[in-house]
This record gives C-alpha cells, sequence and structure tokens, in this order.
C-alpha cells in the first residue's frame, strides 16, 4: 500500500473503496486520523496503519469510537486537518461527543466517514446514517464510487474549513468494499503540530455557552445550504423527453446508472452528492415540468419525503414512485435485479436472458462459523461443561465470538452491541434464578467493557464475566489494542492487563487459563460458577488464524478402529474440520490445523496424528 | 468491447479475493475499467463468499444481476450451484469439484446432497459450457494444496471470455503472489490452464 504515497497525479490505480478514501485524505494533507474498526469501514485503518508513519502524520486505534471522534476533535480545534471513521454503529457510541461538537464547530478540516452496512453483511443492524445528518444538522456527502469517495474526502476537508463544522461522509458496504479504478490527484504534505487558541466561549459547553452557539450551528448550515447548490457532486444525466425523472444518491445511484446505458432507457436522473443540506432549488427545479419521479436510495425514504414535501409545493400532481408507492423496500441494499424489477414497473423494458433449469435441491446453508483451532470454540465447550445440567443464559457480544450461537454451541442467547453482553449480563443476576455469563472480547473489553464491570461490582451483580483474550481484534482483520503491547503505528505500547484492571475494581475472582487446555478449563468455570458475586475468568490464547502463521502444525486424523462414532466431537464440540460421513467421523485435513483440541474432547483417544482414517 | 461480468463463489478462506483481485489487476494493465465488489468481516469466517470483476470501457455498478453472470468461477461445488441464478446458456461454468462440508452438515442438522449422482449430472445437463476441475489434485500436482485458487483461475482463463490473456493473467498472479511461492504458482495455473483446455477441446 506504499503506492498511497506516490506523488503522481493522475495515476490510475485499482483500490478499495476504503483505500481510496485514505487517498483522499492524504491528498488534503491528513495530520490526524483515529479509529476502532468495525466492518466495513476496518480497511481505512488498517491502511493508515501500513502509511502513517512513512507520510508524517500521527494515527492511533482509539478504545472506541467516541475516543476515535474526540482525538480528531482536539486535532482540528487546534488547526490539524483530521479524520474519525467508523461502522454506522460506531456512531452510535461517538454521538454524544458528535452532537455538541457540533455546536463549537472546528477550525482545520474535519472528515467524520460513518460506514453504513445495507444487508448487514457484518454488523447487527442496518440503521439509515443520513438521519444523524439531520439530528445533529452536520454536513453530509454520499459517495458512490471508490473514486468518489476519494474525491469527496477530499472535498470535505475543504468544506469544513469553510463551514468550521465536521462534515460527514456517509458511504456504505457496495462503496468501501468495492475496488475501482482510482486516479490520484497531488498529494499534499500532512498537517504538523497544531496550537489550540483558548476560547471558552465557543469550547466550553456549558449551558450559558451552548444556548449562543446553537443558533451559529444553524447560521452555518444556512451557508451550506447555499454551498450544497452547484456542489460539483451533484450532477444530472439528461435524455430528450424522459418517460421518467430519477432521483437517487449512494450505491442506488450505480445500478439505475447502469441500467439506463445498458438498455438505453428514455430516463433522466439527478444524482445527489451532498444529501445535507439537499440542493432545494435543484431538486424544484429537476421535478417542476415531470410527471413521474423515481427515488433510488436504499434503506429509509430520506429523499423520498423531502421530493414529497417539495412536490406539493411547486408540483402537486408528480406522481412519486419509491419505498411509500411499494417499488422499493426499506430492508436491505439494492442491486441490478431490485432496480430492474422497479424499472419494469414504470416503462418499457425487456431483460431476456435465457436461465439454466438444473434440478432444484436443498442445498445445506453455510452460516460464517469459528474457524478451526479458535480458542473461543475450547472456552465454550468448557463453559457447558462445567454448567452440567444447570442452566446458563448466554449474554453475547460483537466479535468472532458472536458465532458461539451457531450449532452445536449454543452460546450466544442475547446481544445487543459492543459491551451489552457485561450490564445485559448482570441485569439477568439480579432477575433471574439462571446462573448468567457475559462473553466478550479483548478488544471490546477495553471497548466498553469496563464501566459495566465498575457498575456489576458496586451493584453486586452475580455472575461469570469471560474475556476471551485472542490478543487481538480478530473479526474485523487482527488490529492491536491497548492489550496487545503495540500501537496502530507499530510503536510498542503499555501492555493493559485485563486480569488487573478487573482486580483494581475489586473483583476477588479472577483467573486467566489457556483455553488449549480444555480440562483446566473446566476447572476454572466450575470454581467462578461456585463462586459469589462477579468472577472474571480470561481465557487467553492467541487467535488460530494468527498462531497459524507462526507455528507449524500437522493435521490429525481419526482412528478408525478406536472411534466409537459417539459423536461427542461433532455434536458437542463441533470443529468445521470435522466431517461426518454417515456415522464415520473423518478430519478434513485440509482444515485441520492441527490444534488438538478435538483429541482432548474424544473419550476414547481416537482422535491422533499419523494415522490413516 | 461488450462488458464481461465474472462472479467468484465460495467458502471463507479459500483465497477468493486474492483471485478477484489478480483479474482487477490484469484489467487494470490493459487500460481496461474495473469494478469488483469484495467481501470482508463475518462471512470470511468459513461463510459464503461472493465477489465480483465487471471489466469493461466504463463499468458503473460493481454488482451482477440475475442471469447476466459471463462466467460463473465455482471453488465449491455446491457454491456453484447455489449461484446459478446468476447463470444464462450464455455463461461459462468453471468449477472445482472438491466440496467443503458445511458444519450444518456435520452437525447433522442438514445434508450435502449427492455431488457425483445429483449436482454435478444436473450442472452437465442443463449447459454444454461447464468446465469441472478437481482443483485439490491439481494444486498437490503442481506443488502445494494451497494453490487450488490459481488453479481455478487457470481453468477461468481457458475459457477465452475474459478480454485478457493467458500471459496477461499468468504476469498478474507473478506479481500478487509472495516470491518464493512464485513457481508453484505458475505451476498451478498451467495445470489449471491445460486441464480445462482438454476438456473444452473435447466438448
Amino acid at each position: 500500500m506504499k503506492e498511497l504515497l506516490e506523488d503522481d497525479p493522475g495515476k490510475e490505480i485499482l483500490l478499495l473503496g476504503n483505500e481510496a478514501i485514505v487517498r483522499g485524505a492524504l491528498e488534503a494533507g491528513i495530520g490526524h486520523g483515529s479509529t476502532y474498526p468495525g466492518t466495513p469501514s476496518s480497511e481505512i485503518g488498517n491502511t493508515f496503519e501500513k502509511i502513517a508513519k512513512d507520510y508524517g502524520m500521527y494515527f492511533e486505534y482509539s478504545a472506541n469510537e467516541k475516543v476515535a471522534l474526540e482525538t480528531a476533535a482536539a486535532a482540528a480545534v487546534s488547526g490539524v486537518r483530521s479524520m474519525a471513521w467508523m461502522k454506522h454503529v460506531g456512531v452510535n457510541v461517538a454521538s454524544d461527543a458528535l452532537m455538541t461538537l457540533m455546536y463549537a464547530g472546528t477550525r482545520a478540516g474535519m472528515v467524520i466517514v460513518a460506514a453504513g452496512d445495507p444487508s448487514m453483511h457484518s454488523s447487527q443492524n442496518e440503521q439509515d446514517n443520513r438521519f444523524y445528518s439531520q439530528l445533529g444538522n452536520i454536513p453530509m456527502l454520499e459517495p458512490t464510487t471508490p473514486q468518489e469517495a476519494k474525491e469527496m474526502v477530499k472535498h470535505g476537508f475543504d468544506l469544513s474549513e469553510k463551514l468550521e463544522l465536521p462534515v460527514l461522509v456517509r458511504t456504505t458496504t457496495r462503496v468501501n468494499h468495492a475496488r475501482g479504478v482510482v486516479t490520484f490527484g497531488d498529494l499534499e504534505e500532512p498537517d504538523g503540530e497544531g496550537h489550540f487558541e483558548k476560547d471558552p466561549a465557543r469550547f466550553v459547553a456549558v449551558p450559558q455557552n451552548s444556548v449562543k452557539n446553537h443558533p451559529i450551528l444553524l447560521e452555518r448550515m444556512e451557508r451550506a445550504e447555499e454551498i450544497t447548490e452547484g456542489s460539483e457532486f451533484t450532477y444530472s444525466i439528461e435524455v430528450d423527453n424522459p418517460e421518467l425523472h430519477v432521483i437517487s444518491s449512494g450505491a442506488g445511484f450505480n445500478y439505475i446508472r447502469e441500467a439506463k446505458e445498458e438498455y438505453d432507457l428514455p430516463i433522466s436522473i439527478l444524482k445527489l452528492g451532498m444529501t445535507n443540506p439537499l440542493p432545494i432549488e435543484e431538486i424544484k427545479n429537476y421535478i417542476q415540468g415531470a410527471e413521474r419521479v423515481l427515488i433510488v436510495e436504499e434503506l429509509e425514504p430520506f429523499l423520498e419525503e423531502k421530493v414529497e414535501a417539495l412536490a406539493k409545493e411547486i408540483n402537486p400532481g408528480l406522481e412519486i414512485y419509491g419505498k411509500k408507492s411499494g417499488n422499493f423496500s426499506r430492508l436491505y441494499e439494492y442491486n441490478p435485479d431490485r432496480i430492474k424489477e422497479a424499472l419494469a414497473e414504470l416503462i418499457d423494458f425487456e431483460d431476456e436472458t435465457e436461465a439454466l433449469r438444473p434440478e432444484e435441491y436443498d442445498l445445506p446453508s453455510r452460516p460464517p462459523s469459528l474457524c478451526p483451532g479458535c480458542p473461543h470454540r475450547a472456552t465454550y465447550y468448557a463453559v457447558k461443561k462445567a454448567l452440567g445440567d444447570r442452566e446458563g443464559v448466554f449474554s453475547s457480544d460483537i466479535g468472532c465470538y458472536t458465532l458461539g450461537v451457531q450449532d452445536p454451541l449454543n452460546t450466544a442467547d442475547i446481544l445487543l452491541c459492543m459491551g451489552s453482553s457485561v450490564g445485559a449480563a448482570g441485569g439477568f443476576s439480579k432477575n433471574t434464578d439462571q446462573q448468567a455469563f457475559a462473553f466478550l472480547g479483548d478488544s471490546t473489553f477495553f471497548h466498553s467493557g469496563l464501566a459495566p464491570l465498575v457498575s456489576g461490582v458496586y451493584n453486586d451483580h452475580d455472575f461469570v464475566y469471560v474475556i476471551m483474550d485472542n490478543r487481538t481484534t480478530a473479526m474485523t482483520g487482527h488490529q492491536p489494542h491497548p492489550g496487545t503491547g503495540k500501537t496502530g503505528m507499530g510503536d510498542p505500547a503499555p501492555m493493559i492487563s485485563i486480569g488487573d484492571l478487573a482486580k483494581g475494581a475489586g473483583v476477588e475472582f479472577v483467573e486467566t487459563v489457556d483455553p488449549y487446555n480444555i480440562e483446566e478449563t473446566i476447572d476454572v468455570f466450575e470454581r467462578a460458577i461456585e463462586h459469589d458475586g462477579i468472577s472474571v475468568v480470561v481465557p487467553k490464547h492467541p487467535c488460530a488464524l494468527i498462531e497459524q502463521r507462526e507455528v507449524d502444525w500437522s493435521s490429525y486424523q481419526v482412528n478408525q478402529e478406536e472411534c466409537k462414532q459417539c459423536h461427542i466431537c461433532t455434536n458437542q464440540f463441533g470443529c468445521i474440520a470435522l466431517v461426518r460421513e454417515n456415522d464415520k467421523v473423518i478430519i478434513d485435513e485440509t482444515q485441520c490445523v492441527g490444534c488438538g483440541q478435538c483429541a482432548q474432547v474424544c473419550p476414547f483417544d481416537a482422535i491422533e496424528q499419523g494415522v490413516e482414517q | 468491447m461488450k462488458r464481461v461480468d465474472l462472479e467468484i463463489v465460495g467458502v471463507g478462506g479459500q483465497g477468493i479475493l486474492t483471485s478477484s483481485q489478480v483479474i482487477g489487476a490484469a484489467a487494470l494493465e490493459k487500460d481496461l475499467d474495473v469494478y469488483m465488489s469484495e467481501v470482508h468481516g463475518m462471512a470470511q469466517r468459513g461463510g459464503v463468499v461472493v465477489t465480483t470483476v465487471k471489466i469493461g470501457e466504463e463499468v458503473h455498478s460493481p454488482l451482477i444481476g440475475k442471469g447476466d453472470a459471463d462466467i460463473i468461477l465455482g471453488f465449491e461445488p455446491i457454491e456453484t450451484y447455489r449461484a446459478i441464478e446468476q447463470a444464462s446458456k450464455k455463461t461459462w461454468i468453471v468449477t472445482n469439484r472438491q466440496p467443503i462440508v458445511p458444519f450444518t452438515v456435520s452437525v447433522g442438522t442438514e445434508n450435502y446432497p449427492d455431488l457425483e449422482d445429483k449436482i454435478l449430472p444436473s450442472l452437465e445437463k442443463s449447459t454444454d459450457k461447464l468446465i469441472s476441475l478437481n482443483a485439490e489434485e491439481l494444486a498437490k500436482e503442481a506443488g502445494a494444496a494451497i494453490t487450488q485458487n490459481i488453479v481455478m483461475l487457470g481453468g477461468l482463463t481457458a475459457t477465452d471470455v475474459l478480454p485478457l490473456t493467458h500471459d496477461d493473467i499468468l504476469r498478474a498472479v507473478e506479481n500478487k503472489v509472495p516470491e518464493r511461492f512464485v513457481d508453484v504458482n505458475l505451476k498451478a495455473f498451467e495445470k489449471g490452464f491445460d486441464k480445462a483446455k482438454e476438456i473444452i477441446e473435447s466438448k
């Protein structure tokens, strides 16, 4: 990714949307970047991790999104261009700071990238973050392609400085995780050290200041209303006598544009780039003489309701097609088929393909699962063994370990968001007679596991708090965190001890165990369950994907002469390398990583190395 | 030129991202427009992975509509089958024959349909543009089972549907893989290419 640092304007390069966002920031002279990793925004941080030092900027993985936003805000008010990025739900975490930051505004440019995930490819919900722009009065840009994402981020810094407000760049998975050809612009030098000019009336949000700063925010947004008209990112694709007008923003625009060109459709399209504030005059002009307009936007009817209101004013007869008319849904991301279906209801349009007609068979589903060798699997197995016949409530969290929800482990009963496992487990301990467990990872613990720990000790909650320490932020691509001893810039850092933090909070039962030693892990959980009050267990073993890069293991096999076909390995432990062929169990050697956990689980010692299956 | 839409399907961990990036890089090298969609995050943990590569003079979106794929490159046979609605009579289907059994089957809640008697014959019957390879076997012959994805790239290239030549893609493979693995990967590519050519010629 060193190519991103080349000062070679005009160069064409194939970039992931997230890499293009990084390049946009480099072309704007970013001095500070901060984030907490989250799909689909993670590769922005992964990329800065590799180049921040060489470029000469500061970059950090903050403990959570709120900290990421606050550190970036401090940079921007001190004259250093900054960017904070996060997944859509990360904005929920950061929103407390963000809503008030808008009142103060910023000095140097500040861009916030909020990456949405329509269809929930890797998320717990598909909230439409465009509404944050209205809630907080945040100027917003919505890119459609990697190239535009780069341009909008770069432009976002200038816009932010013009308005003295942070600018929201709202993306979605099909922008962040699309890869396309991007043309480089000029590379800027990074902003150096800043200086914070004190101005308490502006920056200290006590009531007497906030009452004065709120109207300033509204004035700044009035300025934004002028700027949004004629934005370079808003343009229309015209045809003579269009049969249908289309208004679109975000990834949905790509499909409607493609359909128009591919089938030479008699439709015109108004593509909006800056969507808060909306360019009211441009939209009015566009719909004034129109008879029918189709609104193409993923998720909520954000544009549609605005167009509806404007039409009442200037073109009451306008037929508006979108989510309310039933042409589109408020659910999930769009794709070429959904666009074509909507178009077919409104204009003459034939799409001829001769479909294949193979036999219909029930295909098995293939949900994601814990990897072969994953230490979480052993932890879950041990918890269930320790519980025996007693009923546990398993309060889960955001990370790979959520995959305990699958058969045969079934160790996730409730999950809301980052850190929710802990508060919920405390609530179960106070309100049910079931043995409560909180399961969360090391990175999630630092993100939002501390406050509910303290709250739980204070309020005498009684549950087993399991912090599954695999030494990394695994799900999002192995970023370092406060417990790993390394910063986002690759510098050494204090390795903050999870056990010591728990002890410091007053927890009496704190034990660390290697889950690869299953017998010992069961013993620890048996004692943790018996303990009154919060007991903290830290099953600690590196993520298998990382360990496999360093350890050369050979795979195991099932010795069929010893195997009694009891199926404990498949039905209770359930590593995906254990494959059942009718009653016979074999190990898929292309998947087995040789961790040996299943050999410990087998009561007949039938899983060995170096035997024929 | 007409746009070429390629959909690559399989299971997280099979090297699908690498393969699509190799093709994307080869296309850019020829000054073609490329638009791709990738899968990162949770689905990569052993779930279904679908990536797309669209190549043309100007490409506007990264996703492929039903029946619109020019090629489906399937790294796992039932995942190829699952993607079949993206195919039409014009579509070349290049699939690996080697199954990866999902855990839903191993824990006994679902069944893996019979490959040799059901899935593959049904594919054969519905199209004459099918190439099925045993990528694991060919990769082992090349010297490393892990090069299965490059074997599949060889098979894909043999269809001549991409606006890219054998040498274009070979060069992109060379640039993508770590230096010490170049030889084995190039061998894997040729294995897949030759086997697929043999199948095409016998049709």
